[in-house]
């Protein structure tokens, strides 16, 4: 599978999230966020960092570049697209994805490991997960507090778009391993039709033993592995 | 010609830094704070012979779609002579 991961600047895990990609065995490659055009892309990756200084607000001006109207497009025709850390903010500023991040309730900035829980596998990028076992994967922001309003989230939690929430090791889900405040221990979510994604936390940073663990793999092979499978019965989006 | 916007966190959403100035007004003595809501001032300078009405229409589009986000803030906008 091709992957598109979106360089913006002051994007600082563009190369981490190519390196994943490649280490699971497919291809991947960087596209600036002046490019028009994601090229022959099977799936996008928003990656984390500061895009444009984060300025104003976390992706408020990322969303206006050029290559995110290439992703919208994208989208828009079914597209998988995944958005890491700063690229959740990105999406969600971009209307794509519902809700916004803000501050962290302790206004720390978290860098750490900790603990998902998958909420469903009905998903393109949890299908392959045991919902039964807690991911450990690192986190690494300042403003990462998931705010919906409470229809918003009662709405969202209907039709299954809440997929990963902050849980302990056994995967309870309580105030002390939420790291960050965000609503209803939301770490990810997706939008309706279920193909445009994003969490904080960085699987991209978990998928080699070396890394301190391999727990990110099952979300990214869940993209891909749903692409190959897919990709048998239909023919992938036009990318713009 | 300026205009000035304030955008403000809405009510509803936590806001950890004006707890944590209201927190430190205490501390320091000063009295009878209920809340205190930390948001941000810009100030845009207009070219002058601008039509005050183009503006206000042109900058509450802007505030709508970039200078607040409207799920977690509102916006004050005023233009001034």
């Amino acid at each position: 599978m091709n992957v598109a991961v979106i360089q913006f600047p002051a994007s600082n895990c563009d190369q981490d999230a190519v390196h994943a990609i490649r280490v699971l065995g497919h291809s991947a490659w960087l596209v600036w966020h002046r490019e028009c055009a994601l090229g022959p892309a099977d799936a996008v990756i928003i990656p984390g960092g500061f895009s444009y200084g984060d300025y104003l607000r976390c992706g408020a001006i990322a969303r206006f570049s050029p290559v995110m109207q290439a992703v919208r497009a994208f989208a828009d025709q079914g597209g998988l697209v995944l958005g890491i850390c700063n690229g959740f903010q990105v999406l969600t500023e971009a209307g794509l994805l519902p809700g916004a991040l803000v501050r962290n309730r302790s206004l720390q900035f978290r860098c750490e490991h900790v603990f998902l829980r998958v909420e469903h596998t009905r998903s393109p990028f949890t299908w392959c997960a045991d919902p039964g076992r807690p991911l450990r994967i690192p986190i690494a922001h300042g403003e990462g507090c998931y705010y919906a309003d409470e229809a918003s989230l009662d709405r969202m939690e209907s039709n299954g778009q809440i997929l990963w929430r902050y849980c302990d090791h056994a995967g309870a889900l309580t105030d002390a391993a939420n790291p960050n405040g965000s609503l209803r221990n939301i770490a990810g979510v997706s939008n309706e039709r279920g193909n445009v994604a994003g969490l904080m936390p960085h699987p991209e940073r978990a998928c080699e033993p070396i890394l301190g663990s391999s727990d990110g793999r099952v979300v990214l092979e869940s993209m891909l592995a749903w692409l190959q499978k897919r990709g048998s019965l239909a023919p992938r989006p036009v990318a713009a | 010609m300026k205009a000035r916007i304030i955008v403000t966190p809405k009510k509803a959403v936590v806001d950890p830094q004006g707890k944590t100035v209201q927190n430190a007004l205490a501390h320091l003595g000063y009295t009878g704070v209920r809340a205190v809501h930390v948001g941000k001032y810009i100030e845009i300078e207009l070219e002058p012979g601008t039509d005050r009405a183009a503006a206000q229409r042109a900058l509450e589009d802007a505030c709508r779609k970039f200078l607040s986000n409207p799920i977690i803030e509102d916006y004050y906008l005023e233009i001034l002579d």
